[in-house]
């Protein structure tokens, strides 16, 4: 019975963790046909920021409840990211899948690098760039001949600007030294700890326990799911993201305005990856890569549940997750002791990396057989 | 009038951006490359008063968070090697490149140093995967590698220099001293690549000739982070507790660490040996997961030696209050002294052949204790177990009174039992046969 018990909820533990990391990627992926590379970045970032929020609260009352103002902060930076990413980069590049791909990569390796180098000399050095060089730019931009200045901004302003930054950060790093230019990560991982009532487990049956922080991931994996079902079918802003998602033409013509609508559906669903990151930063490590141990993944439960469907991919982490368990903890091993054989075959795969294998192995397999995977959308509505 | 970015502007102005973060990396206050001048002439390892030397880690990709700090033991040798006159009256100068956690890489780097910047030796590499891809090309070119980090042996080149641990530096005084305190049944758990293989198919060769058990092992992938599976079988292996001997490597021991807290599993029913986690690694993974469980390592930063304490000191002064040493760095730093003392020895850095034979007999007062250049090319070195304390340090529990001498060829695997090494000999040679 507590072998059962243990089965089960390993399972869901898994596929709450991969549900809860993907469905920012599903709504962003389903909704907008969008393939964002840097769904794990986000939830990086949403991993990190939980660290700076942990350490914001230590030593006052709230520390042990830090992890609360962690999920609304992780909410609201990675949202506000993920509207930069939206404005800056994704937008002018919509109905391009493959160019949306390698671009939101690059985006990925970027912010990588961002919280490995990032540090005051770093802030203050882009800083005074974008200070100079877009001020210049808004200031120009108000006279009657700009045209005529444009060329002359992007290629004078930009390497004086560039110039000037950069001789005037490294001008502070001489000064100041170590305070700062050290990084405020590093690369090295940081430490994010679960709050004191989160350690620990409920203990079930002779000497097995139900961590605490699973039992945490997953309630708030429903939280998630139940607030995401609420905000699209019940507000009048998910019903326009759905419009959109369905006619985006005809959406237009009936006045929603789609480029709020789709900059509204990335922010959410960058939001949600940081939510992600606040609870992988809970079971696992925070450092640049923390990411792309997730991504791929991710986009499973993404493409095995079949694109634009919540649904899917709710079933599809499930099912994952419970494979995953199945197979790594060898519990079908035993079952089929009759053949020697067989017991030896399962074996061979009953290790956390070969269960990978065989996991993947599985979904190549199911997707021979739907390709558009377990719930794929119908009608004539999927080439729009 | 007011005109939005266009798509050209925004390439213009990214290619400007990331132009300016590059220059800025390179100028940042971090040691910087120094680029070798094409023009050098072609004997240039020594010319004028600097000897040339090259560093070869990761400064980028998955390995740069263990490499970089190794990176800095080895600047920071270089440095008071410098302050202090330098090698032969010359200065030292190194040529820093980045193997970027890649192997093929490593292999372009190292021809580059040698073939080009032709430097006296490199410093270099972290991960078995690193120096078996270079290891060729050291030979062919019959150049010198020093080799800062503990491996899993079962290897003996001529052309490296090994400062690091083998296995019976390490591994198998950890596991004689768990036997004898902590329990017979192991369970093993590590990343899946070269070194936890290696390094397990020596523990359970161990464990057999010594009448412990291993009772499971698992393998997780090199950064994978979903070890719910791991912990059940170990629960199912181990159900009134046990030792665990774990190799797991990188992020995989914070998820690892954290989830065996939750599962119940605290160290004094589940005990685990690391030999992967040092004082760096404690910081990321957190001391709550971490304390009371065990690591075993040549050098703690809490080595209560003169000097010791002298080079903590001296790596905090140049590199911030906040920061640790740890075994790899100790032993980068002590290889950067023990090639200084060869080179001094031989009266040359230019031929190879002269400072090998000179480097075999070295000691060098280290911070882990005096430690030698045995003639396998190997350094006998101290063993010591450490259990991890609150503030994130080790409480040394176990240090051997004599330096251990090392055998790069396993004694406990069939494959290689009564091998050995020894360089000085031609008739023996890398590997041959004890009598």
């Amino acid at each position: 019975m507590t072998q059962l018990l243990e089965a089960i909820f390993g399972g869901l533990s898994i596929g709450s963790v991969l549900l809860l990391a993907a469905l920012g990627l599903a709504i962003v992926f389903g909704l907008m046909g969008v393939i964002n590379m840097a769904h794990g970045e986000l939830m990086m970032l949403g991993a990190y920021t939980t660290f700076v929020v942990q350490n914001a609260f230590k030593g006052t009352p709230l520390a042990d409840f830090y992890i609360f103002f962690a999920l609304i902060a992780a909410f609201l930076v990675t949202a506000l990211v993920g509207l930069l990413l939206e404005r800056g980069v994704i937008r002018y590049l919509y109905g391009r899948p493959l160019e949306t791909l390698l671009a939101t990569w690059g985006v990925s390796l970027i912010l990588q690098q961002f919280v490995r180098t990032v540090s005051w000399q770093f802030v203050f050095g882009v800083g005074l760039f974008c200070l100079l060089f877009f001020g210049a730019w808004w200031f120009l931009a108000r006279r009657p001949d700009f045209e005529r200045l444009r060329g002359w901004v992007l290629w004078v302003m930009g390497p004086l600007s560039a110039a000037i930054a950069l001789v005037s950060s490294s001008l502070l790093g001489n000064t100041f030294k170590l305070t700062v230019t050290k990084p405020w990560f590093g690369t090295q991982g940081v430490d994010v700890t679960a709050p004191r009532w989160l350690r620990g487990g409920l203990p079930i049956g002779t000497g097995y326990q139900l961590p605490y922080t699973r039992l945490f991931i997953i309630a708030l994996t429903i939280v998630c799911v139940l607030g995401i079902y609420w905000f699209l079918n019940k507000t009048p802003w998910g019903l326009r993201i759905r419009a959109v998602t369905q006619n985006r033409n005809m959406s237009s013509c009936l006045g929603i305005p789609t480029r709020t609508v789709d900059a509204l559906t990335f922010a959410i669903g960058s939001g949600l990856a940081g939510v992600a990151g606040v609870a992988v930063g809970l079971l696992g490590s925070v450092s640049p890569n923390t990411g792309q141990a997730y991504i791929v993944d991710t986009f499973m439960v993404v493409v095995v549940g079949g694109v634009g469907k919540l649904v899917g991919s709710i079933v599809a982490a499930g099912a994952i997750g419970t494979v995953s368990y199945i197979i790594g903890s060898n519990a079908l091993g035993p079952l089929v002791s009759f053949s020697p054989a067989l017991t030896s075959f399962f074996e061979f795969f009953a290790s956390a990396s070969m269960a990978k294998v065989m996991v993947f192995a599985l979904i190549i397999v199911f997707l021979q057989f739907r390709p558009a995977g377990l719930f794929p959308q119908k009608g004539r509505t999927v080439d729009a | 009038m007011t005109k939005q970015f266009g798509r050209r502007e925004f390439i213009i102005l990214s290619s400007t951006a990331a132009g300016s973060v590059f220059l800025k990396a390179c100028s940042g206050s971090t040691p910087t490359a120094t680029t070798a001048s094409p023009e050098a002439s072609p004997a240039a390892a020594t010319s004028g008063d600097v000897i040339k030397v090259g560093i070869l880690h990761s400064l980028s990709g998955t390995m740069a968070i263990s490499e970089k700090s190794v990176v800095d033991a080895e600047q920071l040798a270089i440095e008071e090697i410098n302050n202090a006159g330098g090698v032969l009256g010359k200065k030292i100068d190194p040529i820093v490149e980045d193997g970027a956690s890649d192997w093929p890489t490593f292999n372009e780097k190292a021809k580059k140093l040698i073939d080009q910047d032709k430097v006296a030796t490199i410093f270099g590499c972290w991960t078995s995967a690193s120096r078996k891809a270079v290891l060729p090309t050291f030979e062919s070119k019959n150049h010198m590698l020093w080799y800062p980090v503990q491996y899993e042996g079962q290897e003996c080149s001529k052309n490296i220099f090994y400062t690091g641990a083998a296995p019976n530096q390490q591994i198998e005084p950890s596991v004689e001293w768990l036997l004898k305190n902590k329990g017979k049944e192991f369970f093993l758990v590590g990343s899946d690549y070269v070194f936890p293989r290696t390094a397990n198919t020596i523990i359970k060769a161990q464990l057999e000739a010594l009448g412990g058990k291993t009772v499971g092992e698992d393998y997780i992938p090199l950064g994978g982070t979903e070890v719910t599976p791991i912990i059940s079988k170990i629960k199912t292996a181990l159900p009134n507790g046990g030792v665990i001997y774990n190799t797991l490597n990188g992020d995989s021991n914070v998820a690892f660490f954290k989830q065996l807290q939750g599962a119940g599993m605290g160290p004094d029913k589940y005990p685990s040996m690391s030999v992967s986690i040092a004082e760096e690694e404690v910081k990321a993974i957190g001391v709550e997961y971490l304390k009371g469980h065990y690591a075993a390592w040549n050098y703690f930063q809490t080595v209560d030696t003169p000097k010791s304490k002298a080079f903590v000191e001296a790596f905090k002064k140049k590199y911030g209050e906040d920061r640790v040493v740890n075994d790899p760095m100790e032993a980068a730093y002590i290889m950067v002294y023990l090639w200084k003392q060869a080179v001094e020895k031989a009266g040359t850095a230019d031929d190879l052949e002269k400072v090998r034979a000179a480097a075999i007999g070295q000691t060098f007062d280290a911070p882990e204790g005096m430690v030698t250049m045995q003639p396998n090319h190997h350094i006998s070195k101290f063993v010591r177990i450490g259990e991890v304390r609150d503030d994130g340090l080790f409480e040394i529990i176990f240090s051997t009174k004599e330096a251990v001498k090392p055998l790069p060829w396993n004694q406990y695997v069939a494959d290689t039992k009564g091998y050995g090494c020894d360089w000085t000999d031609p008739a023996k040679g890398g590997k041959y046969k004890m009598t």
